[in-house]
C-alpha cells in the first residue's frame, strides 16, 4: 500500500492546486494510464477514404486496416475531417460503422432453403450462381412476352429486382443493364418506398 | 432533420448562430424541434393546407418577389378557357375520368399567349390567386390544428427572409413524400419558392433528406422500371426511336435527347448498334403502365412474377402492407437474397407472423430461397450520390469475407453465366443479352473494376477518349454514354469523383471535393441567382453572374447555362433545344425555360396542388367534396387489397403515423444486428400523449396493441408531451401515434414490423405508399398471438363493415 502522503500527492486536485498547471489541462491530471494510452488509429497499417454507407448525407470517412497475421482487419471507422459534407462528424450510425463490418452476424457463406424445406443447407458460391442463372433464364423463356395488347414489348414479367439504394452507383448500373438486357421490367429501388 | 440526418443539421444549427430562424413544421417535437425558433405542431398530412396558406398569404399581401416571378416563372402563361379549377370542379381539376381514376390534360395546355402584366384572368397568376384564395390560416387551423397566432409568425419569418437579399429554404423527407399527395406537397412548396424568388439561388431551394446512402444515385442510374438512365423514359409498347423521341419534350436541353439515347444504346450494345437498325432500340423491353414494386408484390400474390432478386433491400420489414409483402414471397418459385445478415425478407418461410398464426406452413411454401452474403461497402470500390446529388467515391480497403462479394461482381458473374449459356442461341429474344457489351477489366480477385463501369457512365469520345462534358454528345453512334448526366465525372480519365481536396484549402463551394452531376454544378438552375440582366440580386447573394468583359458566365459556382449565351440573347426564329431559350430562361430543362408554377404535362392528379384527405383519416376534407385524393392508386379491384382501406370509419379513431429513429436505419439490416446501436434502441415503442393514455388506459413502460384494417402489433408505450393532440375547432380532439418502423423479427433486438400497419395507397405520380397518415385503434395490453392475431384484425375489420378478403388458391 502507498504511503498516504504519495496517494494524495498522486491525487489530480492536489497536483493541480500545488503544481503548476492550475486549470488541471496538462500534467496534474495525467496518470500512468494516460501515458500508455494510444489513439485506437494507431496500430493502423494503412487509412483508407470512404463514405458512411448509412443515410444520404454523404459523411467522409476514414477506414483504417491493420494486417494481423497476413490478414486484413478494419480497426477503426472515423469521420474524416477533411470533408466539407461533414467536417469529420459522424451520428450514431456512422460512428458504428465499424461493427457494420466485422460483427459477428457477417454472413460468410451461401445459405440455401429448398421449396418445401424447413431447414438452411449450405452450397457453395459457385454452384449457386449456376443454380440462380439456369432459373434466370428458364423463368425468363417460360415468361417471355413478345407481344402485349397487339404491340410488341418484348419483356418478362416472371423476374423482378428490387434494391439499390444501399449499392454503388456502378453496382445499380450493371444492375439496370443486364436486367433490361435480359427483358425483366420490374427493376426498383427504396427509392419509391 | 436532427435525430435522421444528424450531421447535416449541424449546418442548420450554424446558419441559425449566423441570425437564421429556423421553423420545424412536425406532429412530434423531436431533437429538431428543440434547437428550432419555433416549433409548429401538425396533424400528419395537412401539408397543402398549410403550404398553401402561405402562398396566399405571399398572394394576397402582394409579397411575391416579382421581378422573379414575371422573367422566371410561367406565371404569365394564359390558359384555355376550356380549364376548370379544382375550385370550380368540387375538387376535380377539368379532365378527370371517374371510372379510371385518371387526368386527361388536354384542357390543361396553355394557350402559348403571356400577359406579362399578370392581369389577364386566365393567366397562370390570376388562377393560382383563385386557387389558393380559400386556404385560409382559418383553413389551416381546420385542418392542420395549427392556430392563427402561430400560422402567422411562420408566414412573416417566410416573407422577411425572402427577396433580394435573403432567401428561404426547405428542407423535407419522407414527411412529405410518404402520402398519397406527395408529389404535390413538393410542389406546393415550389410554387411557394418561385413566389419567393428562393429557387436557383444559394441559401434556398427545396432540399430532399434522402435515406440511404445511395438513393439518388439509384434514382439516376436508376433502378426503377419507368426510367433510363438520366431521366429518359422507359419505351413503351410498339414504339419505334422516332415515336419515342417524340412522345419527349424537346425543349430546352431535353431538345439533345436523341444525343442522350444513341450515346446510352452504344455504350450498351457496342458495335452492335448502328444507324441501320436504330442504335438496337428494339432491344429495350417495353412498360404498360405501373411496374412498381407494390404492383409487384400484388402480381407475386398472383403468382404472375416467379423469380425474385433482393439486393439489399428488405420489404417483408421495410415496404408497407408487410404481411402482403410476405405472402407474395411465399408465392415465388425462386428467390435470390444478398445481403450482410439474415433479414426477414430471406427468413419469413419459418419466422414470419403468417406462420406464426398458420396462413403460411412452412412445409407448404414452395419458394427457392439463395441467400447470398454481400461485401460491406469498404470490401469494395464505387460511388454512393448523396442528397445533393454529389457523387463521393469510397475506395476499397480489404476483402470481403468467406463467401461475400460486392454486388457489382455478383451481377457481373451472373451476366456471364447467362451470357455463356446462351451463346450460339438463334433466338432473336436472346441478341440483346448476348450484344451487350459486358467486358469489364478484372481486378486481382477476379471482381470487375468498378472504375471501369463508372468510366462508361461517364462515356466515350468517337476516339476513346473519356467525355469531359455531355456536350460533347452525337446522335450519330459516335459517342458512347452510359448515363448523360454523368458525362464529365470521369473527364480526363480522371475518377472525379474521388477527388478529396480539404474543405479548409477550397471556397465553402467545395467544387473540389467529389464530383455532382451534372458537370459538377452544386446549385441546379443558378441562373437565377442572377437577375434578367445577368447581375447578382443582391451583392448578399452573390453566386453566379455574366461578366460583360469576359462575354460569359462565371461566378462561385459551375454556371448551370451556356457560358457564352449572354442575357440579352433572344433566339432567332425556328431554333430548337437550347438555342430556342433566350438569355433570360434559366430553367433550362424546361421547355420554355421558365419554371412551372402551373404544370401541364408530367403530373397524374392535377396541374396545381389541391388538398385531400388521406385515405383513412378521421376527417372529412374541409377543402373540397372530393374527400381523398381522386386519383391515388389503391388497388381497389385486387383480391388482396379489397376493402384494405377503412376510410373514416370510427372503429379506428386515431391517427397513426410512421418515422426512424437515430440509432436504427429503416429496415434494421443494417443497425439492429449491431450492438452498439442495437443497445441505445432496444425495443419498440409507440409514442402518445398523456391524454390518448389517459383515454385508453395506456401506461408508461406497459404494453399496447395498435389495430388497423391490415394488422396487429404490440409496443412499449410512451407517454410523453412530444405527441400533443391536434385540437380542431368544431371536431375536438384528435389524437396522433407515433411509430418508428425499423424493428422485425431478426436481429439482435426484435419487435413487430410497424409496416404492416399500412395499406398499399400510392401516389399515381411516383408510386410511394402513404406511411405517414392511416387510422388506427390503440388499447392496454399485448396482442394475441398464434391465429388469434389475425382474428383480432378481422373482428375489427368486421365492426368496420369491411369485407373479408377473397381466399387465395391454395389455402
Amino acid at each position: 500500500m502507498p504511503h498516504p502522503r504519495g496517494w494524495i500527492a498522486n491525487w489530480p486536485a492536489y497536483r493541480q492546486l500545488t503544481g503548476r498547471d492550475r486549470l488541471g489541462r496538462g500534467e496534474a491530471v495525467r496518470s500512468p494510464h494516460t501515458e500508455a494510452a494510444a489513439p485506437r488509429t494507431q496500430a493502423a497499417d494503412r487509412v483508407v477514404s470512404s463514405i458512411c454507407p448509412y443515410c444520404a448525407v454523404g459523411c467522409g470517412q476514414r477506414v483504417y486496416v491493420a494486417s494481423e497475421g497476413g490478414r486484413d482487419a478494419v480497426i477503426q471507422i472515423e469521420g474524416d475531417p477533411d470533408s466539407p459534407v461533414s467536417r469529420g462528424r459522424l451520428c450514431p450510425k456512422g460512428a458504428a460503422t465499424k461493427q457494420l463490418v466485422t460483427q459477428p452476424g457477417r454472413l460468410t457463406k451461401v445459405a440455401y432453403r429448398r421449396p418445401y424445406g424447413t431447414a438452411w443447407e449450405q452450397l457453395s458460391l459457385d454452384q449457386a450462381m449456376d443454380m440462380i442463372a439456369d432459373r434466370v433464364i428458364a423463368t425468363r423463356k417460360d415468361t417471355w412476352q413478345e407481344h402485349h395488347g397487339g404491340q410488341r414489348v418484348a419483356r418478362t414479367l416472371g423476374i423482378a429486382s428490387l434494391g439499390g439504394a444501399t449499392l454503388d452507383n456502378e453496382e445499380n448500373y450493371l444492375i439496370k443493364k443486364l436486367w433490361t438486357a435480359l427483358g425483366a421490367i420490374q427493376i426498383e429501388n427504396q427509392a419509391r418506398i | 432533420m436532427a435525430e435522421c440526418h444528424p450531421v447535416a443539421f449541424q449546418w442548420v444549427v450554424e446558419a441559425k448562430a449566423g441570425g437564421a430562424t429556423v421553423i420545424h413544421v412536425d406532429p412530434r417535437f423531436t431533437r429538431t424541434s428543440a434547437l428550432a425558433d419555433l416549433h409548429v405542431p401538425t396533424r400528419a398530412g395537412g401539408d397543402i393546407v398549410f403550404l398553401g396558406a402561405l402562398i396566399n398569404h405571399v398572394l394576397s399581401g402582394g409579397h411575391e418577389f416579382t421581378e422573379y416571378v414575371r422573367a422566371y416563372t410561367n406565371a404569365a402563361d394564359i390558359l384555355p378557357a376550356e380549364f376548370t379549377d379544382a375550385e370550380d370542379g368540387g375538387g376535380l381539376f377539368s379532365g378527370y375520368d371517374p371510372d379510371t381514376r385518371t387526368y386527361d390534360n388536354s384542357s390543361w395546355q396553355p394557350t402559348g399567349e403571356r400577359d406579362e402584366t399578370l392581369q389577364h384572368p386566365r393567366c397562370v397568376f390570376q388562377v393560382l390567386k383563385r386557387h389558393f384564395s380559400r386556404y385560409t390560416p382559418d383553413l389551416v387551423e381546420q385542418v392542420c390544428g395549427i392556430g392563427p397566432a402561430e400560422f402567422g409568425r411562420v408566414a412573416d419569418a417566410v416573407v422577411a427572409a425572402s427577396g433580394r437579399e435573403k432567401t428561404t429554404a426547405w428542407v423535407y423527407a419522407v414527411g412529405w413524400t410518404q402520402h398519397s399527395t406527395g408529389v404535390q406537397h413538393i410542389r406546393t412548396a415550389s410554387i411557394l419558392q418561385m413566389l419567393l424568388g428562393n429557387m436557383g439561388r444559394p441559401g434556398g431551394g427545396i432540399l430532399a433528406l434522402r435515406g440511404h446512402a445511395n438513393i439518388q444515385g439509384a434514382t439516376d442510374v436508376p433502378t426503377l422500371f419507368h426510367l433510363l438512365g438520366g431521366y429518359l423514359p422507359m419505351p413503351g409498347p410498339g414504339e419505334d426511336m422516332d415515336t419515342y423521341l417524340t412522345r419527349i419534350p424537346d425543349g430546352g436541353f431535353w431538345g439533345n435527347k436523341r444525343k442522350y439515347l444513341v450515346s446510352m444504346l452504344k455504350a450498351w450494345f457496342g458495335d452492335a448498334a448502328t444507324a441501320g437498325n436504330d442504335f438496337c432500340f428494339g432491344y429495350l423491353p417495353r412498360i404498360s403502365g405501373d411496374h412498381g414494386t407494390y404492383r409487384t408484390t400484388l402480381d407475386m400474390i398472383d403468382g404472375t412474377v416467379k423469380g425474385f432478386f433482393l439486393l439489399g433491400e428488405n420489404p417483408a420489414v421495410g415496404s408497407a402492407g408487410g404481411r402482403l409483402q410476405r405472402l407474395a414471397l411465399a408465392n415465388l418459385d425462386w428467390l435470390v437474397v444478398k445481403d450482410l445478415t439474415m433479414i426477414e425478407s430471406a427468413s419469413f418461410w419459418r419466422d414470419s407472423p403468417e406462420v406464426a398464426g398458420g396462413e403460411l406452413v412452412t412445409e407448404r411454401i414452395g419458394t427457392e430461397v439463395f441467400l447470398l452474403p454481400a461485401a460491406a461497402h469498404v470490401e469494395k470500390a464505387g460511388s454512393f450520390t448523396n442528397t445533393q446529388r454529389l457523387l463521393q467515391w469510397h475506395a476499397k480497403a480489404l476483402d470481403p469475407p468467406g463467401d461475400a462479394r460486392s454486388d457489382l461482381a455478383f451481377i457481373y458473374d451472373l451476366g456471364n453465366r447467362i451470357r455463356a449459356r446462351l451463346a450460339g442461341s438463334d433466338d432473336p429474344a436472346d441478341r440483346p443479352v448476348l450484344d451487350l457489351t459486358w467486358d469489364y477489366p478484372e481486378e486481382p480477385g477476379g471482381d470487375p473494376s468498378a472504375e471501369a463501369v463508372l468510366a462508361e457512365l461517364n462515356g466515350y469520345a468517337a476516339d476513346g477518349s473519356p467525355l469531359a462534358s455531355f456536350a460533347q454528345l452525337a446522335d450519330d453512334g459516335s459517342t458512347r454514354c452510359g448515363s448523360w448526366i454523368h458525362a464529365g465525372c470521369f473527364a480526363g480519365g480522371v475518377n472525379q469523383t474521388a477527388r478529396r481536396t480539404p474543405w479548409q484549402e477550397q471556397d465553402h463551394v467545395a467544387l473540389e471535393w467529389g464530383w455532382a452531376w451534372p458537370a459538377n454544378r452544386r446549385i441546379l438552375y443558378n441562373r437565377a441567382s442572377a437577375d434578367p440582366d445577368g447581375r447578382p440580386w443582391s451583392e448578399a447573394k452573390a453566386y453566379v453572374w455574366w461578366d460583360e468583359q469576359a462575354r460569359e458566365w462565371t461566378g462561385l459556382d459551375v454556371p448551370d447555362f451556356e457560358k457564352a449565351k449572354p442575357p440579352d440573347y433572344l433566339p432567332p426564329p425556328g431554333a430548337t433545344g437550347p438555342a430556342a431559350l433566350s438569355g433570360r430562361d434559366p430553367f433550362i430543362m424546361q421547355a420554355d425555360g421558365k419554371a412551372a408554377i402551373f404544370v401541364p404535362r408530367g403530373l397524374q392528379d392535377g396541374p396545381l396542388p389541391a388538398h385531400f384527405e388521406a385515405a383513412e383519416s378521421p376527417l372529412r376534407n374541409r377543402v373540397y367534396q372530393q374527400d381523398s385524393s381522386p386519383a391515388s392508386i389503391q388497388y381497389a379491384g385486387r383480391r388482396s387489397t379489397r376493402d384494405q382501406v377503412a376510410g373514416h370509419d370510427a372503429t379506428y379513431p386515431y391517427v397513426v403515423t410512421t418515422y426512424r429513429l437515430t440509432e436504427h436505419h429503416t429496415a434494421g439490416g443494417m443497425s439492429r444486428t449491431l450492438s452498439r446501436l442495437a443497445e441505445l434502441q432496444p425495443e419498440l415503442f409507440c409514442e402518445v400523449s398523456p391524454e390518448l393514455a389517459a383515454e385508453r388506459g395506456l401506461e408508461n413502460g406497459g404494453w399496447a396493441t395498435i389495430i388497423t384494417a391490415r394488422a396487429a402489433i404490440e409496443a412499449r408505450v410512451l407517454v410523453t408531451r412530444r405527441l400533443r393532440p391536434v385540437r380542431i375547432p368544431g371536431e375536438g380532439v384528435i389524437h396522433q401515434v407515433g411509430l418508428p418502423y425499423h424493428f422485425g423479427s431478426e436481429g439482435l433486438v426484435t419487435g413487430d414490423s410497424v409496416n404492416d400497419l399500412l395499406p398499399l395507397v400510392l401516389d399515381p405520380n411516383v408510386f410511394i405508399q402513404e406511411s405517414k397518415v392511416a387510422t388506427c385503434d390503440i388499447r392496454a395490453g399485448r396482442r394475441p398471438t398464434g391465429a388469434a392475431r389475425m382474428q383480432l384484425v378481422t373482428s375489427y375489420r368486421h365492426r368496420a363493415g369491411l369485407a373479408d378478403e377473397e381466399p387465395r388458391p391454395g389455402t
